[in-house]
Parts: structure tokens; C-alpha cells; sequence
């Protein structure tokens, strides 16, 4: 059984998820990057991407995070988001026609606004996705 | 007539009965509000305080770098950022910051400061449109519910006054919320920050040595920014949390006047009826003196 530790997944407007996990994993600003106990103080920037939460019997926790911070310091794990939304939260016809919008639109440009977006909705989708997934298998 | 009076008194009556209603209802939503408003005031404070030892942790550990965003404020154009609400019938929720405001200005022209002035709310944006003074931002439908995206559009706008130099500092004029019963209008200082606010707590540990990616240089700025756009986010929660007190105060002062003036010209329409009913009296009383002396009279001739 892995050692667990604090993890604290929180948004500006409220807290996504307080509590203990054996493993998280996102990408940082230098590329992925996973934390289990102990691991050396950390501070860093946060893509948009999948956070993934995995804890100790019981099932793992998938978030959208749409870039922050996060930052690791005596055995506690904080993730500060600008916007995120656990798995159960996400529209995924929202975030489907958010994607075809983006693509139409992306297919001429190369905006940074507009790479963004494609990539909250590609996000979105694949969190919203695996917990489809997940709760099927469970 | 006497009876006429009567009548208005009633009408009256009606009328102020019914305003009491209405400000009977705005008090209780007002008061259900604060309720709601203190919950998303609580429900933002993980962050916040998660955020500021971050920057803690990050400050004692590798020491802060350098930032456009940190150190002392320079000689320069000011800015101030006005926090009002969008609908009156709040006491002196608007009146006192947008007081404030307006002398500072007025004390600025003989001093030749500059002021750069950002707004939020209907109410500070009328004010400042009537005077014609010009506003860097003037944004609408905040105070009811401020969201994380209204933050950031203020934060954004203030960053970049100060990114582009217009301004030296800003400065947030706004009204804090204690608790449901104490609510204060504060002016803080939002930008530059002082390094030594970042720190003062003294909870970082600097035994603590952070591998920071990417590197402390490219991290603080982006990091600062952050911080005010917090910052921001949660002077506006508090702001609306106080219009909902203020409001809530305001209404059940006008509650009880109201009823204060029912019962005034209740005191009043009973007296008149009472005169009224005197009045008749006495001309009944007076009419049947009349017609038996008159009576006696015809007798005695007859």
C-alpha cells in the first residue's frame, strides 16, 4: 500500500477536493510530472491538462485543470487552478461543440487563444471520458 | 371637510403600509444574501491562503526574485480602483467610497497629482460619468454575484495601467466585511506589493529548498499577477457580501420608519374622525336646540 499524503485541488471560487492521495500527476510547465509521498519541495506552473489523483481504495479522481500552480512542501500537495472541474462536473456535449468550434476556426489561424481552447475542450473530453470509462469497469 | 381628511390619512396609511411590505421583503433577502455571499467568501479562502504560502514558501526559500510587481511605489500617476455596487437602496455602501474618491481628486488638483480612476458598478460609474471623469475600466453586474472571470477582466485591466506605466501604483477603494455586523470602507494598497506583506506571517520555513520549474525569474511575475487577481477576487466577494449588509440595514431602517409614520397618522385620522364626529355632534345638538326653541317659540305665539 503506497504511502498517502494531503492533496489540495482548489479553484479561486471553491475547493475541488481536500483530502489524502497516493499519487498525482499533471503537466508541469517543463513536461509531466508525478508526486508520490515525500517528494522534495516543489514549485512550478501548470499546463492545461488532466489531473489525475490516485488514492488509497478508493477510486481515482480525474480533473481538468485549465493551467495554476502547484506546489509541494512537507508532504502536502497543493494545486491551484484558475479553472478546473472534477470528471462529473464537465458538459461533454458542451465541451465536444466547444472542440468543432475551435477546430473550424483553427483551421487557417494559429491564434494562442484559439490553441487554448482546443486544448481545454481535448481536456475536457478525455477527463469526462475516462471517468465514463471508470465507472463502467467499476 | 373633516371627513375628507379622514380619507386621505387612510390612503395614506395604505400607502406606507405597502412600501413597508416591499422593504420588509428587501430586508429578508438582503439577509438571506449575506448568508449565500459568506459562504463564497469562505468557500474561496482555501485558496487564497494555499496561494499566499506558496508564495511564502517560495519567498523564504529561494529569496524573491526580481519583479516589476514588487518593491516600493515610484513618483508617478496613481490609479484607484473604486468598488461600488450596481443598485442603490444600500446606506452609504456607495456614498462613502465614492465620497473618498471625490476628494482625493479635488486635493489632487491643487497638489498636481495624477489619478488614473478604474470602476466597478453602476452606481461609481454614474457618479464619475456625471462629473465627466474618465474611467479605465467601468465594469457592470459584479456586486450581485461576483465570479473568478469579473476578477480577472478587473485584474487585467489594472495590470496593464500599471504594465504600460500609466500608473506607479494602484490603490483598491473598496468596503471590507468583517463579520454580518461590521462592514468598513478601506482604501489598500494593491500594486506595487511589498515585499514585506509577503512574507510577514512568518510561516515559511527556509530550511525548505524548493526546485522551482521553470526557473524563479520566469515564475514571478505570472505568480504576482496571480496574486492580484486573487487579491481582487476576494476584495470583491467581501464588497458584496457588505452591499447585502448595508442593504439589510437600510431596509430595516426604512421598515421601522414606516412603521413609525402608520402609527403617526393613525394617531392623526383618529383625531380627525374625532373632531369630525364632535363636529357633528355639536351641530345635531345645536340643530335640535334650534328647532325646539323654535318650537317653544311657535307655541308661545300660537
Amino acid at each position: 500500500m503506497a504511502p498517502s499524503f494531503q492533496v489540495h485541488l482548489l479553484t479561486p471560487e471553491r475547493p475541488l477536493y481536500e483530502g489524502q492521495g497516493t499519487s498525482v500527476s499533471l503537466r508541469s510547465g517543463e513536461g509531466d510530472i508525478a508526486f508520490l509521498a515525500n517528494h522534495a519541495p516543489f514549485i512550478g506552473t501548470v499546463d492545461i491538462c488532466v489531473v489525475k489523483i490516485e488514492r488509497d481504495g478508493e477510486p481515482t479522481l480525474y480533473a481538468a485543470v485549465h493551467g495554476g500552480f502547484v506546489s509541494v512542501a512537507r508532504n502536502e500537495v497543493r494545486v491551484l487552478a484558475d479553472v478546473a472541474e472534477l470528471a462529473n462536473e464537465i458538459d461533454l456535449e458542451r465541451a465536444k461543440a466547444a472542440l468543432a468550434k475551435a477546430e473550424a476556426a483553427g483551421s487557417h489561424t494559429n491564434d494562442s487563444v484559439l490553441e487554448a481552447s482546443l486544448r481545454r475542450a481535448h481536456v475536457r473530453i478525455s477527463v469526462s471520458s475516462t471517468l465514463a470509462h471508470s465507472t463502467y469497469v467499476a | 371637510m373633516a371627513g375628507g381628511q379622514e380619507r386621505i390619512l387612510r390612503r395614506r396609511i395604505k400607502s406606507v403600509q405597502a412600501t413597508k411590505k416591499i422593504t420588509k421583503a428587501m430586508e429578508l433577502i438582503a439577509a438571506s444574501r449575506i448568508v449565500k455571499a459568506m459562504g463564497r467568501i469562505n468557500d474561496a479562502r482555501p485558496y487564497f491562503v494555499s496561494m499566499s504560502s506558496v508564495i511564502e514558501q517560495f519567498a523564504s526559500s529561494a529569496g524573491l526574485p526580481k519583479s516589476k510587481y514588487l518593491g516600493d511605489p515610484k513618483v508617478g500617476a496613481r490609479g484607484l480602483l473604486v468598488v461600488t455596487s450596481d443598485r442603490g437602496l444600500c446606506g452609504s455602501f456607495n456614498s462613502a467610497p465614492l465620497r473618498f474618491v471625490e476628494r482625493k481628486l479635488l486635493s489632487a488638483k491643487g497638489a498636481g497629482e495624477q489619478y488614473r480612476i478604474l470602476c466597478v458598478g453602476k452606481k461609481g460609474i454614474n457618479f464619475f460619468g456625471y462629473r465627466n471623469i474618465d474611467l479605465d475600466l467601468a465594469l457592470l453586474g459584479v456586486s450581485e454575484r461576483p465570479t473568478y472571470e469579473h476578477a480577472r477582466t478587473v485584474a487585467k485591466a489594472v495590470l496593464d495601467l500599471f504594465d504600460s506605466g500609466a500608473v506607479t501604483s494602484v490603490d483598491i477603494v473598496t468596503t471590507r466585511f468583517y463579520s454580518a455586523g461590521s462592514q468598513k470602507m478601506e482604501v489598500i494598497p494593491l500594486l506595487p506589493i511589498d515585499p514585506a506583506t509577503l512574507v510577514a506571517s512568518g510561516g515559511g520555513d527556509s530550511s525548505l529548498s524548493f526546485e522551482v520549474e521553470p526557473a524563479p525569474e520566469e515564475i514571478i511575475d505570472p505568480l504576482m499577477a496571480l496574486f492580484i487577481e486573487e487579491k481582487i477576487f476576494a476584495y470583491l466577494l467581501e464588497a458584496s457580501a457588505s452591499e447585502y449588509a448595508y442593504k439589510q440595514r437600510a431596509m430595516k431602517s426604512a421598515t421601522e420608519n414606516a412603521e413609525e409614520l402608520v402609527k403617526k397618522y393613525t394617531r392623526i385620522m383618529n383625531r380627525a374622525r374625532q373632531d369630525a364626529i364632535t363636529t357633528e355632534i355639536m351641530e345635531i345638538v345645536g340643530g335640535a336646540e334650534a328647532l325646539r326653541s323654535s318650537d317653544s317659540e311657535a307655541l308661545d305665539v300660537d
